[in-house]
């Protein structure tokens, strides 16, 4: 039986592979940054989804947000590297 | 639990997983192999181990991520393949025996959920039911881990804070970085 989760979890999946062929070909390390960033919010919604499949919604959801966190903190851990390069090979 | 988001979420985290290996620059690896532990972490959020999911995510989307951005941002981030063919299949040969090892022992793990499988009769249901009035802790996990396995996890806390001070150690910014 098709149930609306599944119409979700298939059409998130689909978001995530167009977003994971950015990160496989696209041209510049930046491209490929913002693709990731993209698949952490979609495994966001995605842990969200489960959550209300579960029905244990609040603790799902602050395993959420410490998921954004963590997403935040890796953006800006890979734009200090990429700073910190090019001021070094300058 | 439907079996249909499992089967989604196994095969991006096969997908990223063999995007990490194959990618050729390191950097998009380091990046991919991030991505994988996020589903990776789904997986274990699907099968309701939060924590083990939430571990997941911060070490090996945060903690490993930033360990290896620092080792490429002290090296290069392009891979030299120079491997020669021998090399390549004795590699290859390894990693198939120990596949096959692998799969092999997973043909006898009890089904998830199990009630009759041989973890679920042991100790498990002690904990169950008497772990409230014997911790006054209302969540089982830490009870166990903090409770009952309380020396284990000393043990580990202090191996996990030695590792931590020798990568300090090994990766802090000295002052005479002139040289």
């Amino acid at each position: 039986m098709i149930t609306l989760y599944h119409f979700f979890f298939l059409t998130i999946t689909i978001l995530i592979l167009v977003y994971m062929y950015r990160v496989f070909r696209g041209p510049t390390v930046y491209d490929r940054i913002l693709g990731l960033n993209g698949i952490s919010t979609k495994a966001i919604i995605m842990l969200t989804i489960l959550g209300s499949l579960y029905e244990r919604l609040e603790m799902f959801v602050d395993i959420a947000l410490g998921y954004a966190v963590l997403n935040i903190i890796g953006g800006l851990a890979v734009g200090k590297y990429l700073e910190q390069k090019r001021t070094r090979e300058c | 639990m439907t079996l249909f988001d499992d089967y989604l979420l196994l095969l991006l985290s096969v997908v990223t997983a063999l995007g990490a290996v194959f990618v050729r620059d390191l950097l998009s690896g380091v990046l991919t192999l991030a991505a994988y532990s996020f589903f990776l972490a789904l997986l274990w959020a699907g099968l309701g181990a939060v924590d083990v999911a939430f571990t997941e995510a911060v070490v090996g989307a945060g903690l490993s991520t930033l360990f290896f951005l620092v080792a490429l941002f002290l090296t290069s981030h392009q891979e030299e393949v120079h491997k020669r063919l021998q090399v390549r299949m004795v590699t290859l040969g390894s990693l198939g025996v120990l596949g096959f090892l692998l799969l092999f022992g997973s043909v006898d793990l009890p089904v998830v959920g199990d009630p009759e499988s041989l973890p679920s009769k042991h100790v498990s249901s002690h904990y169950l039911r008497k772990s409230l009035e014997e911790t006054d802790t209302p969540n089982v996990v830490t009870a166990v881990l903090a409770d009952y396995r309380g020396f284990d996890t000393l043990g580990e806390t202090t191996v996990i804070f030695t590792a931590g001070i020798g990568c300090w150690m090994l990766l802090r910014r000295r002052d005479d970085s002139a040289t």
